[in-house]
């Protein structure tokens, strides 16, 4: 595979000083210049001016990113490198040897756009779950298909339905917010969803559920499939309304991607300003709910939590006080906080299928961070790194709850 | 000469994934932090142990290829360049702690273990390793060895040659020896005073013996803030005349502080045109009356206004503004060129008028953060061309304009970063034909050769940069 890479016009920012090295999670690993923000960026600068062809090892190096955006919170110039590698994967196509690239993309291309098909896949995945065959299939599988098989999260009993199209407000309004269930909290993480909104109605939110809206385009941003992502944005932007205080998500990937719609349809005259407003007004939930302030008081539990800062969250939306702010209004409640918690747990959305072995690697360091907190119950507000320290939790045997800032809260009555 | 042969040998050494032959892998070690130039290596290898970088120097050796030490490639002279091709040694992958021994203030460190984690890693000690160059969040100890690194606390404490007691160095035919120990005076040669700054032409360093400081009862930070760099030169001259040594004494102009603002909220005044950032450290009782002092001398010598830092996110909020400096400057062009010259202190307004009329007249736009405390100046040309552009010659003039008139008032042409590539043709308007002699006959010593980062240091006679030649051929040093 050769192509040509354009010239990303992001990259020119980058004066090479280096200082992104040592907080990405890679280059710890490796060591290697090549797994390092600064050198994904020679590469792909080298690749636009036609110093280095565009072959499968650029392309190897280009997808051991994590896409965690953990440079972008070191870099004193500000390089967006999420963009950068946005971009660039863009050029390459999706990640993985033929077979996969092509399961991926089919996947990308055919599933994700589509809230239906998404629905059957995963109640697929739920039959699977439930009938124990999940139970035999690991332990007949070959070892190479274990691992993916103990990573796949269960499916929520029930997916998540709206049973309305908007949801009043429990007792005095305060704001009008729209939601988007997102696929992975519908349909993993059901419960969850539940609890949001059982929440966000308490502290007095009208919340109205867009029923055209899509999956957030986020895996297929970061996966090489921007022509895709730029539909469903589309799809999403039609869908919701913007006479609302807010658009609401409680997945910080989800909210990071919306956060970039302006940018992302940019160059769609029909589209650019309707996504630029519908950018401004993405908000996650716990970011928003820190802002308006919690109306009911919370009831004690006494215990020690670690927040692990998704890195969509910290290095991609800069929230990072706001998740703490409101665990500090849970009384009886400890926060405890873990080593580098803002360091990418390994999940980074389809990564954990695709690079077993640095996930698995930063998985280890992470599932010992948080045992070594003492904590209970480990935070972390996105559905991925819930995923990921679920399988952690089980792997490595760690006594920990997994929960989302919106369990918490909903659970104190907050 | 087909490399089949090495590749294999060494991939056998240190394993296939730290043997890169293929492009793809060897590109990105063209270039370390000096922007302007680029050769590619023929190979690079990441060794893990001593054990390592001693078969790998003397398989390398062997083919009589030449072998360039690199860190975390943060060096902004070029230093870790591999000018003329041959294998880059990376000691990234090295970053054990060895010993820590908190009575003794020492520490057993290898070469790639990066200097910011080692004070992390000392934080529970009440210790810390005093270099602190403002790359330190990913620089590595070899290199701050190799470049005898500063920073901003070195006008208190010292620059690495003075918190480095031993070194183990594989030398050019792989011999691992050790100089120095953890003993304050050794007898014989101070073996670890010239390998510091050596700049990878003497061996690779693969371990160093450290000198660890105690952490201070108390620190106060504050931040005078000037409508023009003469006043704040002036006052700087001012605070070091009356006879106080702060632990920092540093210059940031407006322009600087700005480009910070764009991505970190370092609480830099955006309408100032430089700001003088002082530290002090000591007992609880004096540091008040020290900062009382400097206070007063800034309002003195016309300080706007001075704001202290209230807390210690306030107080790391200034300094990770002041060390992100350099970075921040890609916000205001495509290249930058951070220079490294010293004037005594006592000239620092004049030089820095100086500075300035020769980024006028020459056109480059400079920005300038500095060690004011020791003299120690970081004038930063910045441009939009590349380096093989005609218009180049221009940021060479204003280098040697800047270089030539610290010379002039008995400055020098590098304080920290070494001479690497980027300063070598000049080390002659420093030095006699006969110190440079005498300087090669101790490099001759340790590797007969000259294959161990080759080129660097010494002049080679070539134009200075690419085909451009020095357009001041004024040289030779009779001091």
């Amino acid at each position: 595979m050769i192509r040509t890479m354009p010239v990303i016009p992001e990259v020119e920012t980058c004066i090479h000083c280096g200082l992104c090295l040592n907080q990405c999670p890679t280059y710890r690993l490796t060591h290697l210049e090549t797994a390092s923000p600064r050198g994904r960026i020679y590469l792909i600068e080298a690749a636009s001016h036609g110093r280095l062809d565009v072959t499968s090892g650029v392309a190897d190096h280009l997808y051991l990113c994590l896409a965690c955006r953990a440079c972008e919170t070191a870099c004193p110039s500000g390089v967006q490198y999420g963009r950068v590698a946005e971009a660039a994967r863009d050029v390459l196509g999706p990640p993985g040897r033929p077979f996969q690239r092509a399961m991926v993309r089919f996947a990308l291309r055919h599933l994700m756009p589509h809230p239906g098909r998404l629905r059957s896949v995963a109640a697929v995945i739920r039959f699977y779950q439930r009938s124990g065959l999940a139970a035999l299939a690991l332990r007949l599988l070959p070892r190479r298909l274990r691992r993916p098989a103990a990573l796949l999260p269960e499916a929520s009993t029930r997916f998540y339905t709206p049973e309305a199209e908007v949801l009043p407000a429990i007792g005095e309004p305060r704001a009008r917010v729209a939601f988007l269930t997102g696929c992975a909290m519908s349909l993993f993480f059901a419960e969850i969803n539940e609890a949001t909104l059982r929440l966000l109605r308490r502290n007095g939110c009208e919340v109205v559920l867009p029923q055209n809206q899509a999956c957030c385009g986020a895996l297929n941003i970061h996966n090489g499939e921007v022509a895709s992502a730029r539909a469903m944005a589309r799809r999403n932007v039609d869908a919701f309304p913007v006479d609302v205080d807010a658009i609401l998500t409680n997945a910080a990937g989800c909210g990071a991607a919306m956060k970039e719609y302006g940018h992302l349809l940019g160059d769609d005259p029909d589209y650019r300003e309707r996504a630029e407003r519908f950018s401004t007004l993405v908000r996650d939930t716990g970011e928003f709910l820190a802002a308006l302030g919690l109306r009911n008081s919370p009831k004690a539990t006494d215990r020690v939590v670690t927040y692990q800062d998704p890195c969509h969250l910290a290095h991609g939306q800069g929230v990072r006080a706001q998740p703490r702010a409101l665990l500090a209004a849970l009384p009886g409640t400890t926060l405890r906080e873990m080593v580098a918690s803002d360091r990418c747990c390994g999940s980074a959305g389809i990564y954990n299928f695709l690079q077993p072995e640095t996930s698995d690697a930063l998985l280890a360091e992470k599932m010992e961070a948080i045992r070594a907190t003492g904590a209970s119950v480990v935070v972390a507000p996105n559905p991925g790194c819930m995923m990921q320290l679920r399988y952690g939790v089980r792997r490595f045997g760690v006594p920990v709850r997994v929960a989302h800032l919106m369990d918490l809260l909903d659970e104190a009555g907050a | 000469m087909t490399l089949a042969p090495l590749i294999r040998r060494l991939q056998a050494i240190v394993g296939n994934a730290y043997a890169l032959h293929r492009p793809e892998d060897l590109i990105v070690y063209e270039q370390d932090a000096l922007m302007v130039s680029r050769h590619k290596p023929d190979l690079v290898v990441l060794p893990d142990t001593t054990q390592q970088v001693s078969e790998v120097v003397r398989a390398v050796r062997e083919l009589g290829l030449p072998i360039v030490p690199r860190g975390a490639g943060t060096g902004l002279a070029g230093g870790a360049i591999p000018e003329r091709g041959g294998v880059v040694v990376a000691l990234t992958r090295m970053t054990r702690v060895h010993d820590i021994d908190p009575i003794s203030k020492t520490a057993v460190v290898e070469a790639g273990l990066v200097n910011a984690d080692l004070t992390a890693m000392l934080e529970p000690y009440g210790l810390f390793f005093a270099p602190d160059p403002g790359s330190q969040v990913a620089a590595t100890i070899g290199g701050n060895v190799a470049n005898n690194a500063g920073g901003p606390h070195c006008l208190a404490y010292g620059v690495t040659s003075n918190h480095v007691l031993g070194l183990e160095v594989v030398l050019a035919d792989g011999t691992v020896t050790w100089v120095g120990s953890r003993a304050l005076d050794e007898p014989g040669y101070d073996l670890t005073g010239i390998l510091v700054g050596s700049e990878g032409t003497f061996g690779i360093v693969t371990k160093a013996i450290v000198r660890l400081l105690a952490r201070r009862e108390a620190v106060r930070t504050l931040l005078a803030i000037y409508d023009t760099m003469d006043a704040a030169c002036e006052a700087a001259s001012a605070v070091i005349a009356s006879g106080i040594v702060p632990e920092a004494l540093e210059i940031i102009d407006g322009m600087s502080m700005r480009a910070v603002n764009k991505t970190l909220q370092a609480g830099f005044p955006e309408d100032a045109e430089a700001a003088l950032l002082i530290e002090v450290e000591g007992l609880a009782e004096s540091v008040p009356v020290l900062i009382e002092r400097i206070e007063a001398i800034c309002h003195r010598q016309g300080a706007r206004r001075i704001q202290t830092a209230a807390t210690a996110q306030d107080r790391m909020g200034l300094w990770k503004g002041r060390k992100h400096a350099y970075g921040a400057l890609g916000k205001l062009a495509r290249r930058a060129i951070m220079l490294d010259v010293c004037a005594p202190r006592s000239h620092l307004a004049r030089i820095m008028r100086q500075i300035t009329e020769a980024g006028t007249r020459l056109n480059i736009q400079v920005a300038n953060f500095f060690h004011a405390g020791d003299g120690n100046l970081h004038p930063n040309l910045l441009f939009e061309f590349d380096d093989n552009s005609p218009e180049y010659a221009r940021v060479v003039a204003t280098t040697e304009d800047i270089m030539w008139a610290c010379i002039a008032v008995g400055g020098t042409i590098t304080g920290e970063h070494g001479l690497g590539m980027e300063k070598r043709e000049y080390l002659g308007w420093m030095n006699s034909d006969a110190d440079i002699a005498a300087m090669k006959r101790v490099r001759d010593a340790f590797d007969p050769d000259g294959a161990m980062n080759p080129d660097k240091v010494f002049p080679t006679g070539r134009p200075v940069h690419g085909t451009i030649p020095s357009v001041r051929a004024a040289g030779g040093a009779d001091r």
